[in-house]
This record gives structure tokens, sequence and C-alpha cells, in this order.
């Protein structure tokens, strides 16, 4: 950066430095690269359009604003059979991040416990846990989901379903549980959940700021879902039992109202969380395996219980290791959930099928599919990779 | 440096793609387009020395392989047909099995003459799609199959019932119009293969189950209890199936609609395989010479030599030998002729003269 001080040098810039300074050239060749590959990747984009269309292909998107015409069974959003193309595709991507989310909750959780109880010194847990593992994540996980259909289709038929106290019903067309009707005041029920929950949060910081000054711990555990619990109740009854509840009735062929979980989405659901479960109790095995021993030995020295020493030194040193194969699971469990067809959960895979063979638009819904799990990935990607950054090591 | 970097990226992008978009020759593409729209597929496919067509991946009794590998079938012996007219030779025939979804853009891009996959001929697909139909071989709809245990007799009483549903046609579609214009709610469950729908339906997950009316005559001949189920009397949708071609090459559109006719009205005159090779020596009827090549030029007309019906119907014999040596009474599937019978006969299947 000196010669830019002096002007004089700065004006000499002559054309054949672009070749004799290294900078320059290195410039100049990067620049040329680039330029090749963008033509090369333009050609290539450019030449599909142009084949497309002249196959007759390339059509366009506008077909997502046709009518749909055809019914989906779980919906999240308002749907019939009158909404267009492109509001299914939405009903089929939110069951499809609904499954996701599910199952990247539980997955995580029997994953957790499954890597710890794999290194227990008792013999015969860590051996079954083994055989869990072992046995699980080397079976395709397709005949896995229709293993979990099958099983459920074999629960009692709807006519016999099982029920408790006539507002819950198991059958193997799903579990119909009662679903809220939210009357005035429901409002300040959910508010009073929402307040719980923060304030739940405001005691345990207060409570780890008073263990720091006074060594005292709260019984937190307690604390929090206790609060949680009993305050909406609390007001729920104070405001005259504001929301109530639609019990489902047998009909004629079927339960009628309440809300229907169906077999289709648990069968899915438990097989991607016990699948991917598998494979991060392996990620979490090795992730305390690689906490040095003395980091354990020092904590016993210091006579910590065995479950604070898990808790407070392990797992926080172990999850540096963990996170980041973690989430090539997460992302592998959401795009595993598009094997859903298979079983008919109406994922958007499952939809998308049915609008490309009603609408004929292979290579546009296929492109919709692309995109979708791409973004949802990228997203997966980049909370995991912000949170892997918040707990590295804060070296000093 | 990064600053710079940015700028070279940005400014070779713009580069390229304004070289790009002038870069596409415009003669170039437009023979593109002739090649594979309008171009004579019949001198292709002769060239070429085989027949590429596009079947199912396979679906008992309209495609499928016989026990020494070779794909058999009420769909695959129109592509043989083809072939045997166009050169003479049934089993000079490249097949191509195709899914649902693969299928509309595998015969657009030219990589197939002809599909003959169980399509249902819609407007869309004729117009939108931009493909040609050749005719109708097979009149389906869809029906329902339901437990005679229900007490319903028609499928109008299914009010709040669950139906499962075999994806991959416009299943769903008629099903959703059909419970739409009679009011009635029910509950949807697609699943992509007859088998896993079928297990569905067995374990009573489904109260009903719904295809076209061809595959559940042959799921219910698979039950154990086939006489505990019933068929329901309302056909809810109109499934004319039959092979098409690229729109835009008439000359190929009118050979194979004309070899399907010709299959058809082989049945009419009562040309069969067995009989087929005398009459090409001439009879008393003007319209079998005609369509056999002894009386005048109907083959010059399509660009064929005289022999092409003869060797079409000698491939696996007429409309009606078809359809018994792969679906009918005596097969697996046991369908009977109904609304495919002749119009003759009591049915609608109905060809164009010969003249």
């Amino acid at each position: 950066m000196a010669q830019n001080r002096d002007p004089s040098i700065k004006k000499s810039f002559r054309l054949i430095q672009l070749w004799t300074d290294e900078r320059w050239r290195g410039l100049i060749f990067q620049f040329l690269l680039i330029l090749a590959l963008c033509i090369l990747v333009a050609f290539i984009i450019s030449n599909t359009i142009q084949n497309l269309k002249t196959a007759g292909m390339a059509s366009g998107y506008d077909f997502i604003f046709d009518t749909a015409s055809f019914d989906i069974n779980q919906r999240l959003i308002e749907y019939s059979s009158t909404s267009t193309y492109g509001r299914a595709i939405i009903v089929g991507g939110l069951n499809t991040i609904v499954v996701a989310i599910l199952g990247i909750f539980a997955s995580t959780i029997i994953g957790f416990i499954a890597g710890i109880l794999r290194l227990s010194r008792n013999f015969l847990i860590s051996r079954l846990v083994g055989i869990y593992v072992e046995f699980i994540r080397n079976v395709p996980v397709l005949l896995q989901i229709i293993f979990w259909w099958v099983i459920l289709l074999a629960l009692p038929k709807v006519r016999d379903s099982l029920s408790i106290g006539d507002s819950i019903f198991l059958s193997n067309r799903g579990i119909r549980l009662p679903s809220p009707i939210y009357e005035e005041g429901s409002f300040w029920v959910l508010a009073a959940f929402i307040i719980a929950i923060a304030l739940s949060l405001i005691i345990r910081r207060w409570s780890f700021k008073r263990q720091e000054v006074t060594g005292q711990t709260l019984p937190i555990w307690i604390i929090a879902p206790a609060l949680i619990i009993f305050l909406p109740v609390i007001i729920f009854f104070m405001l005259g039992q504001p929301i109530g509840f639609e019990t489902p009735v047998r009909s004629k062929f079927n339960l009628r109202g309440g809300f229907n979980v169906t077999p289709e989405f648990v069968a899915l659901w438990l097989a991607l969380s016990t699948y991917t479960a598998a494979f991060i109790s392996e990620i979490v095995r090795a992730g305390i395996s690689s906490v040095s021993a003395g980091q354990k030995e020092a904590a016993r020295a210091l006579g910590l219980k065995q479950n604070i020493t898990m808790r407070k030194i392990i797992l926080p040193q172990a999850l540096r290791v963990i996170i980041p194969p973690l989430t090539s699971q997460y992302l592998n469990l959401t795009k595993n959930s598009s094997l859903a067809v298979a079983i008919g959960y109406q994922d958007i895979v499952s939809i998308g099928d049915t609008v490309l063979n009603q609408s004929g638009r292979v290579l546009e819904v296929i492109s919709i599919f692309m995109l979708f799990y791409l973004t949802l990935s990228l997203a997966t990607s980049a909370f995991m990779n912000w949170y892997n950054k918040k707990i590295n090591l804060i070296e000093r | 440096m990064k600053n710079k970097f940015l700028v070279a990226i940005v400014a070779s992008a713009t580069i390229a793609l304004a070289a790009c978009d002038g870069g596409i020759d415009p003669k170039a593409a437009k023979d593109k387009e002739s090649s594979v729209t309008n171009a004579g597929t019949l001198d292709d496919v002769k060239k070429r020395g085989h027949l590429n067509c596009g079947i199912n991946t396979g679906l008992p009794g309209f495609a499928y392989t016989d026990d020494k590998g070779n794909w058999q079938g009420f769909d695959v012996a129109f592509c043989q047909a083809l072939a045997a007219a166009v050169l003479g030779d049934p089993s000079k025939v490249k097949y191509k099995n195709l899914t649902g979804k693969t299928r509309f853009p595998t015969l657009a891009s030219g990589e197939i003459d002809v599909l003959s996959r169980n399509t249902t001929w819609t407007l869309q697909r004729d117009v939108e799609l931009g493909f040609t139909f050749l005719g109708v071989n097979y009149y389906d709809g869809q029906g329902f199959i339901g437990r005679k245990s229900l007490g319903v007799k028609s499928a109008k009483e299914l009010d709040g019932a669950s139906v499962c549903i075999q994806t991959g046609t416009t299943t769903e579609l008629n099903l959703a119009d059909f419970f739409r214009a009679n009011n009635i709610k029910y509950e949807p469950v697609p699943i992509e293969t007859n088998s896993e729908a079928r297990a569905g339906y067995l374990a009573e997950r489904c109260d009903v189950y719904t295809t076209d009316a061809s595959g559940l005559a042959a799921t219910k001949s698979t039950f154990k209890d086939a006489d505990k189920h019933m068929v329901f009397p309302e056909i809810i949708s109109k499934e004319p199936l039959g092979p098409l071609v690229r729109q835009g090459d008439d000359q190929w559109a009118d050979i194979g609609r004309w070899v399907l006719n010709a299959l058809i009205v082989g049945e009419e005159l009562g040309i069969t395989k067995a009989n087929v090779a005398t009459m090409s020596s001439g009879t008393k009827n003007p319209e079998i010479n005609r369509l056999l090549g002894t009386e005048g030029s109907i083959a010059k007309w399509l660009g064929l030599d005289p022999k092409w019906a003869m060797r079409a119907i000698s491939a696996n014999g007429n409309y009606a030998e078809i359809f018994e040596k792969y679906i009918g009474k005596n097969t697996p599937l046991g369908l009977a002729r109904g609304q495919n019978a002749l119009y003759n006969k009591g049915g609608i299947l109905y060809a164009p003269p010969v003249r």
C-alpha cells in the first residue's frame, strides 16, 4: 500500500502491468475463469429452455392458479377442492414441515438418550441400545415406514374403536381427539400460557444468578411446569371456561367431529424418528467419547454427581463435535419424509404428484419440489450453523 | 479486493448472458424444431429399423413380461401391430417402460414414436399438452368396491366414509367431482401403489376403494372373501384409453389411427390371425379386399405397402383376439367385453369404414 501514498507512482500505471504484475495477472485469470464458467452455465440454461420450448414442454407456471379439483385429508390452512393448485402445494409443503419438525424433536430426544445409554457401564442396557441402533439403521427406511403403517392398521376397526371417556378414540383410522372451540375470553387463557412461559424463563435466569452469588439452587424443574400448567388453568376457570371442546361422535362410517391424527402421519413420524435417532445416537456417542477422560476424572475429584458431570461438563463440550453431523441428520430426515407417498401421507411430493398428473406439468412441479427442499434444507442448516457458533468454546 | 472480485463476477455474468442471447442460431433452432415435431416419423422409424414404443412399467393384462422375459399385453399388442404394419416385423419394437410421471415428457421429447400405456384421452392432453390420440382401444371408467356388510347399495350413500384411492391418473379429481356434485363429505386416503391401497382397504382403513373398473375387477378377483365385497353400480368417470403420438406429424398419426381401426374392422369383418393369409389373396367382400390390399390404393395414401393391414392383424390377431388373449374371460383379469364390444354387439366400439 506504500506506493498509493505517492501519486506519481500511481499515475505511472502502464498497460503491461496487467501482465507483469502478479496481482493484476491473478485478477485477470480469475476474471477469465468466471467468465468462462458463466458462459457455460448460461449456455446450458438457454439451450435447455430452447429445447424444451421446441419440444413443447416449457409451458410456464400459470397452472398454479388453476383449480385443483381434488381433496386433501390433512390441511393446516383452509383448503377445498375448489382451491388452486398453488394452494394445494402449500398445504402439502406445510404437511412436510410438520412431520419434519416433529420428527427432528423426537429423533433428537431418542437419539441423545440412546447415545448416552450406549456408553452405560450396565452391560444389558448398552447391548440393548446397540441392537436397536444396528437393527434400525441397517433396514431401509421405506420398509420401516410401511412396517409401522401395517402395525397401525392392525389396531381395532373404527366400529370397535377404543375410547377414553368417550372423547378420545383410537382405531386404525387414527387417533381422534376433541378439538377446541374458542369462545370469547379464550384469548386471555392463551395469553396466560405465554406469560407463564416467559415468567419461568425469567425465574430460571434469576435463579442462575442467585446460584452464582449464594450457591443455592431452586427446584426450577418443578416450578416452571407448575406455573405453565396452573396459571392458564386458573384463568380458564376464573373466566368461566371460555374454551369448549367438540368431542368426536360415532356416525355411520366414521367418527365425526374433533381432530384426527391419521395413522399415515403417525407411521411416518415414528419411522423417521426412530430411524434418524439411530444415527444420532452414534453421533452423540462419538461426541461424548471425544471429550477427554481427564474432564470426567476432574469432575469426580471435585465431588460432582454423575448426572451433573454429564449435563454440565461432558455434554457441553461434546456438543461442539455433535452439532455439524447432527445437522446432516436433520436434513436427511426432512428429505426422507418424501417417502410418505408410499403410505398416503399427503406431503408435498404426494400432492405434487397428483398435481403433475392432472396438469401434465412434470418439469415445473419437479422444479417446485427441488426449490422447496432446497429452501427447507438451507433454512435448517442456517439455524444449526447459528447454534453451532453460539455454543462454540469462547476462547480467552 | 473483495469488491473488485464482485465487480468482475457481475461484469462477466452480464457479458455471458448478452453473448448467449445472441448466441442461439435461429436457423439451427428451427432445424431442431422440425426434426422433433414435423419431420416424417415414418421415415425415421424405417431408417432406424425399429419402433420406439412407450408402455407401462407393469400392469397385469395390459403390459407384463412373460416367462421368457418378453413384453406382452393388451397395450403391447398395439405396438407390435404397428411395427408389423410399418416395418414388416412385429418383433422390431424397442419398449420403454414409463411411469405416470415420465410418459408425457418422454413422448414430447421424441424418445418414443408412440405411447401405448393405458392413457385416458382428455381435452387437456389432446390440446394443451400437444398430443394426438389415435383412437380408443379400451373404454374404462372409475368405480368403487366396498364390503356388502356396509349395507350400502350405491356410492351416493357414502356420506362420511373413508375412501382409499390409487393415485396416478385423474382418480382423485373424478372422486372429488363426484362427491362435490352429490354434496357429500369423505376422507380421501390416496396411496401410490395398488398393493398398498389394497392392503389399506382390506384392513378396513377405508370403507371403499376406488380405481378404474378394469382394475377393480382384477383386484376383487384376488380377495380371499371376494363374495363379501361388491362393486357399486356407479361408474363416476369416462376413461377412454388409447394410444397417442406427438401432434404435428399427421401422416404418422394417420398410420397409427388406421392400424388401430384395422384391428377393429378386422373383428367386424371376421378377419382373424388364422385366416388373414388366405383372405389376403382376394375375397368376394370388397371392404376386406381394400383393407388387405388386393383392391384400391389405401396403402399408397397412407405411405405404406399394400400388405400393411394383413401384417398388423397377423401379429396378434384382430381386436377381439387381442382382448381375449390378454384381458378377456379366460385370463386372470376375466374382463367381459361390456361396452368394449362392437357397436352391433351391444358395445360402443366403432371404427370408421375403410374406403
